[in-house]
């Protein structure tokens, strides 16, 4: 009964000065509104940058690195072993990049529960042959419909079908900068040389964008086996194990875990593309700064209307007192009374800030670098909603407690034998 | 006069309100004593006045036996209950509950219109539902003659009959004692007579309490006591 009282007064005291309160409502609904769309178009390209690369990228990279032996012939010697030995111009081990009993540790992969899918690669450096001059790139031998499965690597290729790797043999998807360089075409024939020396010859089906020149310019894909031909290896020969797992936070903990049980090299996808990461957080940050800002600018706002109000309002304010409300029920009737302007602002504030989010969505944003996306993108995560919201309440509702206070203090004597 | 005393007798069974000793000082700009042992008490039934010149305290007097000036010395009963040293939340209810108040400007709130003006101390002690506090403001709206002015707003009346509508808010929750800072020092005559009227009414009808502070002299004259006070003390 008092709450709805004191609710019912707020209400009378903000039609009472409704031009005022609109105003101090807009503050809040401008707050919101930027808070929410910048964070969504913040995100969205944040997502999109990191789509470039991590959505391409496994959540776990499984392969042979290139290094030294951890267990040196000195240091097995019982000899020298209580003994500091320096050992210098240690060369790498030649353990070759060939993943062993790569067929059973997919196996066992396929089995986690935490793991979507595993793809087997083989990676080769080459060069392509056109004319005389030869241009130095990678083949990576991909199981076509795993790759598929996990990268949508058909949403990159610009031209050809990427099923085309395994309908037809000998055949290659080449970069479009490559394909640029060697002025070939769908359907022409390219000669390709090992590093060991052999020479192939393979018929393009595809050519592939990503939308990083450094790629486009070096890449092509074939499948599995004709990389494995390619390099003179047998159908067991894979360089790389690319899994995607259910949740990307868990890379790092998984990626460990299956460095010691297989015992070979594991790398996360957070620790293989950290610069991203780091980009990402700065530019959350300064979105998240922007928008708060923003809020407690409007705060102000309320505040200043309020403390006005409770100038305005101080006969009634007496005589509320005298007829028998308190000081914490005076107090109540103004943080009730700036919590309806920040919720009332602060819902406007939401939808106008959708309404924002969905036309700049709808923006034709066209790059030749990024050929799936098609408008400027948007994350309409519901959790920038429901920050944005709390904070305008907090916000409000701290700007409203001091003029409250002040409100509560006030001595209906003195205004009352002041007149 | 015998009748006037006889009426008080039969009435003096029961007092309203009782003071003992209250001593108050102003601080600013030095100290200043404004009153000095005040000792007084109201029984049911008994319209007293309060007169005395300008600066005498009669004013500062009021507001302490209202509950809402607390900073004195000395001790304030009403009802029996002594309030000395209660908190504001319960004073709040004391004023809500049991006194009523008509102030020399009208002081309604001009958010609402005078039908509600008149509930609200209702709604807030919520003893009662909103029907039936309604239906008590409308009662004695036309008591006072001012039904057809119920579902204006407070800035469309005269002056004497924003006073009534204060007068009938000090009624809704029926407080044991009313009281008024110069109720009728903002009107002409014919509305401060019909003011007395209002409240000798009240005095007759409802053995109402009634305690007013006035400079009027003639208004002093009809009421059953008069309380001189002259430099913080009370002199007759």
């Amino acid at each position: 009964m008092n709450a709805k009282l004191i609710i019912d007064i707020a209400v009378n005291l903000i039609r009472a000065r409704l031009k005022q309160s609109i105003v101090a409502a807009v503050g809040v609904t401008f707050g919101i509104a930027m808070f929410v769309t910048l964070l969504g178009f913040m995100n969205g390209l944040n997502n999109l940058l990191d789509g470039l690369m991590l959505n391409r990228t496994p959540h776990v990279r499984l392969y042979n690195e290139v290094k030294p032996s951890p267990d040196q012939p000195v240091l097995i010697s019982k000899e020298y072993k209580n003994n500091t030995n320096f050992i210098q111009s240690i060369k790498p081990k030649d353990r070759g990049r060939e993943i062993y009993n790569s067929k059973a540790i997919i196996n066992i992969l396929k089995q986690d529960k935490r793991v979507i899918d595993v793809a087997p690669k083989v990676t080769a450096p080459v060069f392509f042959n056109t004319g005389s001059i030869e241009i130095t790139g990678v083949v990576n031998g991909i199981d076509v419909p795993a790759e598929e499965h996990l990268f949508k690597v058909s949403d990159y290729i610009i031209e050809g079908n990427v099923f085309d790797l395994n309908n037809e043999s000998n055949t290659i998807i080449i970069g479009k900068g490559l394909a640029e360089q060697m002025l070939v075409k769908v359907g022409d024939v390219i000669k390709i040389t090992t590093i060991k020396g052999g020479l192939v010859s393979l018929k393009i089906v595809g050519i592939i964008q990503i939308g990083i020149a450094e790629i486009d310019n070096t890449m092509s894909y074939t499948s599995l086996r004709t990389a494995q031909m390619l390099l003179g290896e047998s159908a067991s020969y894979i360089t790389d194990i690319q899994v995607k797992l259910t949740d990307v936070m868990m890379s790092p903990e998984t990626a460990k875990e299956y460095r010691a049980k297989f015992g070979i090299d594991a790398i996360d996808a957070q620790t293989a593309n950290s610069q991203f990461e780091t980009g990402s957080n700065v530019r959350s940050i300064i979105s998240y700064a922007v928008g708060i800002t923003l809020l407690i600018v409007a705060g102000f706002g309320i505040y200043n209307i309020l403390n006005m109000m409770i100038y305005e309002k101080m006969d009634s304010i007496a005589i509320l007192k005298a007829t028998g409300f308190s000081g914490n029920d005076v107090k109540w009737i103004f943080i009730s009374l700036s919590l309806i302007i920040g919720i009332v602002g602060g819902l406007f504030g939401l939808l106008f800030g959708f309404g924002l989010s969905s036309i700049i969505d709808n923006i034709p944003f066209e790059t030749s670098s990024l050929p799936t996306i098609k408008t400027y993108p948007i994350d309409y995560k519901y959790t920038y909603y429901v920050i944005g919201f709390t904070f305008a309440v907090c916000t409000t509702t701290i700007a409203g407690l001091f003029p409250a206070l002040k409100a509560s203090k006030i001595d209906p004597v003195e205004i009352i034998r002041g007149k | 006069m015998t009748l006037l005393k006889l009426l008080e007798e039969n009435n003096m069974s029961k007092i309203i309100l009782e003071t003992k000793n209250i001593n108050k000082y102003f601080y600013d700009p030095v100290k200043f004593k404004v009153l000095s042992d005040i000792n007084m008490s109201i029984n049911e039934g008994e319209f007293v006045s309060i007169v005395g010149k300008s600066g005498c305290g009669k004013s500062t007097l009021l507001y302490i036996l209202s509950t809402m000036d607390t900073d004195y010395e000395g001790e304030l009963t009403i009802n029996g209950v002594s309030l000395t040293s209660k908190t504001d939340k319960d004073l709040a209810v004391v004023r809500n509950e049991h006194i009523g108040f008509v102030f020399q400007f009208h002081y309604l709130l001009p958010e609402y219109n005078v039908l509600k003006n008149v509930m609200l101390p209702g709604i807030k002690l919520a003893k009662h539902s909103i029907q039936e506090i309604e239906h008590k403001a409308m009662e004695q709206l036309r008591k006072l003659d001012m039904v057809d002015q119920a579902l204006k707003s407070p800035n469309q009346l005269s002056g004497g009959q924003k006073q009534r509508v204060a007068i009938a808010r000090a009624l809704i929750n029926d407080p044991l004692i009313i009281m008024g800072d110069e109720p009728t020092g903002n009107l002409d005559k014919k509305n401060s007579d019909m003011v007395f009227d209002i409240f000798n009414t009240l005095v007759k009808e409802r053995n109402q309490a009634l305690l007013i502070v006035t400079h009027d002299p003639d208004f002093a004259a009809r009421t059953h006591r008069t309380i001189e006070m002259a430099d913080g003390r009370i002199i007759n």
